[in-house]
């Protein structure tokens, strides 16, 4: 009875918000991070991210149904029976995914169009199921929660990343489709630099490659090798 | 994990309480968001009969610029709702905007109705046809706008359920897909002639260019075009005379 008592006094004085706490938040966004580390949720990526704001609509929902679906199976984690176990993550999964779907559907639906089977296919996105089995069925609800917003802000900053150059350089503007839409450069008096009466951008041609998904999987190879280099720690896990 | 090896009577109860509760919280979801979401189809459809005159709007419209309660006027304002039988009698009372093709093309063939929008700009009518068809994957559809020679075309939308992305989805993604039948002609001696040529049109006046790549989705295209305007052809007769 003891035990238990001390026990139960040491977790009450571990801070609420932690350098642990911090550690799980921030680890994913550089030296886990699901797609330039442990490459995952790749295909999403290389669809999605050919303009930034539905990256960032997607990196949104993506991060909403890890941080709720570590949530949920964490605080059911003990009751979940064992043989079952995938079963009852999927189904955790798939009704948050479905309840961001509607939601995206009825407050964006241009995006929602574009987005299509996408947000569907969050639910077979590695990093959720993922995260739910290797840390949400071990850990307690508040840091499986953390770990999920963690690792889907670790997903949705490689998505945001890839979708700027590849705007920038495919399209000329920046955020397009949403209400803060930037036109940096193009042909006409629209844009911030205008290839037609420009003296230095004169040759300049948007590069059709960079709306294609080939070129989102060249600047991720790039993004993993510039990574690698910074923390030359990485190349030794794979 | 410490998981236990679980009796099967508690994992069929722990799997009836997690599909119940889940099957709840979607229930509750789509009843909060139905209302948004019915309104959001209803302006992206109308937006869509909007498109296929963009052209013709008035100076500087453009439909993909206007504001949601912008193209609720618009239509309000500028389409008129027209429903047909199939011997291209209007059928009174009825809304266009309500008739599901999909509906109809389960039906038996007499029995089908077909809705027709009429845009009127200051000087001219534009008749809006809806047709629906099979792509590759899943079904297509669009709206095509007839001039009021009820010969040229004026402009045309086209969507789909499930084409690939980058080849079949090419005729909604792509704008020149759809641009290219701005103008072509439709009828021939009294039959559709409109159509998507594998490897490039021959006779500019009717046809216009297949995508590389997605020749069932273009078929289906033509198809679509050639069944689905045929049935509007005893309306447009009437009219013509």
């Amino acid at each position: 009875m003891a035990e238990i008592l001390e026990k139960v006094k040491i977790e009450e004085k571990e801070p609420f918000f932690g350098p642990k706490e911090k550690k799980l938040l921030l680890d994913p966004l550089m030296d886990i991070n699901p797609i330039t580390v442990q490459i995952l949720g790749v295909c999403s990526a290389l669809a999605i991210t050919s303009l930034v704001y539905p990256s960032i609509v997607m990196a949104i929902s993506v991060t909403l149904v890890t941080a709720f679906s570590n949530l949920f199976t964490s605080l059911v984690r003990e009751y979940i029976p064992k043989q079952v176990r995938m079963i009852v993550q999927l189904v955790i999964i798939a009704t948050l995914v479905t309840i961001v779907e509607l939601g995206l559907k009825a407050l964006n639906f241009p995006i929602w169009k574009q987005l299509s089977v996408y947000i569907g296919l969050i639910i077979t996105n590695c990093i959720v199921m993922g995260r739910l089995e290797a840390y949400a069925m071990a850990n307690k609800p508040w840091r499986s929660f953390l770990d999920g917003i963690g690792n889907g802000l670790g997903y949705g900053a490689i998505l945001v990343i890839v979708a700027i150059i590849r705007e920038i350089l495919g399209k000329g503007t920046l955020f397009a489709g949403s209400p803060v839409e930037i036109k940096i450069i193009g042909n006409n008096a629209t844009y911030l630099i205008d290839t037609t009466t420009s003296t230095m951008f004169g040759w300049y041609a948007n590069n059709n490659l960079m709306v294609l998904p080939a070129a989102a999987l060249f600047i991720i190879g790039i993004l993993i090798w510039i990574h690698r280099t910074i923390n030359p720690k990485l190349v030794d896990i794979s | 994990m410490n998981l236990m090896e679980s009796s099967n009577k508690y994992i069929i109860t722990f799997i009836i309480i997690m599909t119940v509760v889940a099957a709840v919280s979607l229930a509750g979801m789509r009843e909060i968001t139905l209302s948004a979401s019915t309104k959001n189809e209803e302006i992206f459809s109308k937006r869509s009969v909007l498109l296929t005159v963009n052209d013709y709007l008035g100076k500087g419209l453009n439909v993909n610029d206007l504001s949601d309660d912008e193209v609720l006027k618009m239509f309000n304002e500028q389409v008129e709702q027209v429903v047909l039988n199939i011997n291209g009698e209007i059928v009174p009372n009825l809304l266009a905007e309500k008739i599901d093709l999909s509906v109809e093309k389960k039906k038996a063939e007499a029995d089908r109705l077909l809705p027709l929008f009429v845009f009127k700009n200051e000087k001219e009518k534009f008749y809006i046809l809806s047709v629906r068809g099979s792509g590759l994957w899943d079904e297509i559809w669009g709206n095509i706008a007839v001039k009021s020679d009820l010969n040229t075309i004026a402009g045309v939308t086209f969507d789909h359920k499930g084409e690939t992305p980058g080849l079949g989805a090419e005729i909604k993604d792509n704008p020149a897909f759809p641009g290219q039948f701005i103008g072509k002609q439709i009828f021939k001696d009294g039959e559709v002639a409109v159509l998507v040529r594998k490897g490039g049109s021959q006779d500019k006046t009717y046809e216009v260019d297949g995508i590389s790549g997605a020749t069932i989705t273009c078929d289906g295209v033509t198809e679509m075009l050639q069944r689905g305007i045929a049935y509007y052809l005893p309306y447009l007769e009437t009219i013509e005379n």
